[in-house]
């Protein structure tokens, strides 16, 4: 009985391929399809369920973010504050995954060679980021961050009003003004004012929230 | 969970698992088999002429294993959420489990064996505690985690033309170096205005202002252009900088809100050079685009009263005037 079975399902390859994918589909639907439905996933709420301040970047900010992702920061900054005593006590409230309901990508990460950068914004004043970025040795010694000096060079985002459109197909709700004036609203700026005004917004929502 | 968009979800989380359990159990009681007397069975297939595979029973400890992980998984399952939400009641959140409630507890611990001890500190007078070893090797460690980016391991500070992040160690206060008034910056951040003069001064009144900044510092300056820039100093920087440039607080510590610094004292927040003067002569400082922000930021909502007492003892200890 059980080796005819077998017998079926091994001789016949598009069954198998069938219940392969019936096998395999079990995960997902139990553990990624629901948190499309859920409220503390898909909305702007904290993990209490309080509504959050959470807006969708900016023009300057979004080409701060795409020069963010060029040069590679995630591969040694996460943006994941884990709700662990030792993490908030240094950085914060945890993370909660309403903050990012317009990171697409997100930037969580899971490599810290340098800090975790959720809650950077306004932590530090623009000038330090800008120096900072330039050359980290100029106001931390100790700092194994390599420098950025290319950054101050104009910025060059014509496509970022494409970028935004591309952004509301997936849900962001940009107007039709936002995108028609995002050329304007990065025109003359340089790369480091786009990477600053970017870093400088991260992780407001929850800022001094214990 | 609670936040599920409708009951729905939860429906559908359980039965799901509820069926994979389920499939699990039949599979496991349909397909064993034992061991029967005589020749072990063949499973009927032939390979290369005469291969056969015998159809041996699972070993039994094999078998048994299978049996524990279903069983383990019914109680697993049972106890995170995954038939539906038990867990989560907003009425009583005594009751609630999870990530949540493990980081409470954590912090509840912490706050516990940690708690006493910056009530102590923080009900300690501050210069009292500038001298207690262990306040003040608190207020390292925390001066280390939060404050050390700017002003540096070793509190010193950065300086150049665009950035200025005083030293802590020189005695030298914008504001004031008695501890309530480090209290007060930390607490509330500071952010030092100074005019920008590149709408009312031109290019070389600015130069000539520079290289008399730079001569009352004792730096090598132009002799000429400095005589010049005393009569620019005394009608456009004296209100701030005090008569004699000594700083506002020279002019009383009332004025001393001000911050701006004293330059005839050779220690400079930003760069000494003659171009860097200028620069910031001409911008400004935290006078809209362009120049630096000079700015502090605060600190109290997010260290909370008592770690900001233990730096501003700290602070405090780093100066002579203990």
């Amino acid at each position: 009985m059980a080796q005819s079975k077998h017998d079926a399902i091994e001789r016949n390859v598009f069954l198998m391929i069938v219940l392969t994918l019936l096998a395999v589909s079990v995960g997902g639907l139990v553990e990624i399809v629901p948190l499309f439905f859920q409220k503390s996933t898909t909305d702007a709420v904290d993990d209490k369920g309080n509504t959050l301040d959470v807006k969708p970047y900016d023009a300057l900010r979004l080409a701060g973010r795409d020069i963010y992702i060029r040069e590679g920061c995630y591969n040694c900054h996460s943006q994941m504050i884990r709700p662990f005593r030792a993490e908030t006590e240094r950085y914060g409230h945890f993370s909660v995954a309403g903050e990012f309901i317009y990171d697409h990508p997100f930037q969580w990460g899971s490599k810290r060679t340098g800090p975790d950068l959720a809650r950077v914004g306004a932590r530090y004043t623009d000038e330090w980021q800008r120096v900072h970025l330039l050359n980290p040795r100029d106001v931390v010694p100790e700092s194994n961050m390599p420098a950025f000096p290319w950054l101050d060079r104009p910025l060059q985002a014509a496509d970022i009003g494409a970028h935004m459109k591309a952004l509301r197909v997936v849900g962001v709700p940009y107007t039709d003004d936002e995108i028609a004036n995002a050329p304007a609203a990065v025109a003359g700026k340089t790369e480091l004012d786009a990477v600053v005004a970017y870093l400088q917004g991260l992780g407001l929502a929850l800022r001094n929230v214990r | 969970m609670a936040d599920f968009i409708s009951g729905f979800w939860n429906l559908y989380v359980s039965g799901l698992i509820a069926f994979g359990l389920l499939f699990c159990l039949v599979v496991l009681v349909t397909n064993t088999t034992s061991q029967g007397a005589g020749e072990p069975k063949l499973q009927g297939h032939v390979w290369d002429e005469n291969l056969r595979e015998y159809n041996n029973p699972l070993p039994r400890w094999w078998l048994y294993l299978f049996w524990v992980t279903v069983i383990f998984a019914i109680f697993y399952f049972y106890l995170f959420p995954g038939f539906g939400d038990r867990h989560s009641d907003p009425s009583n959140p005594a009751k609630e489990r999870g990530l949540r409630a493990e980081y409470a507890k954590e912090v509840n611990a912490a706050n516990a064996k940690y708690g006493p001890t910056f009530e102590r500190y923080l009900g300690t007078d501050l210069k009292a505690l500038a001298s207690d070893p262990a306040a003040v090797a608190t207020g390292k460690r925390l001066f280390l985690t939060y404050c050390s980016q700017c002003h540096g391991s070793a509190a010193r500070g950065a300086q150049g033309k665009n950035y200025g992040f005083p030293n802590l160690t020189d005695d030298d206060w914008l504001y004031g170096g008695d501890p309530e008034t480090i209290k007060a910056s930390i607490e509330g951040g500071r952010a030092g205005v100074m005019t920008a003069f590149g709408g009312t001064l031109n290019s070389d009144q600015i130069r000539d202002v520079a290289n008399y900044v730079r001569a009352i510092a004792g730096l090598t300056s132009d002799a000429a252009r400095a005589a010049r820039g005393r009569d620019v100093f005394a009608s456009n920087c004296t209100v701030c900088h005090g008569p004699e440039g000594k700083g506002a607080r020279s002019m009383g510590e009332a004025f001393a809100v001000l911050g701006a610094p004293d330059l005839t004292d050779g220690i400079w927040l930003y760069s000494s050079t003659e171009e860097a003067i200028v620069d910031g002569v001409t911008k400004g400082r935290n006078a809209g685009p362009g120049s630096v922000t000079n700015t502090m930021p605060a600190w109290k909502d997010f260290l909370g009263d008592a770690k900001v007492h233990i730096l501003a003892a700290y602070v405090h200890s780093l100066g002579s005037n203990k």
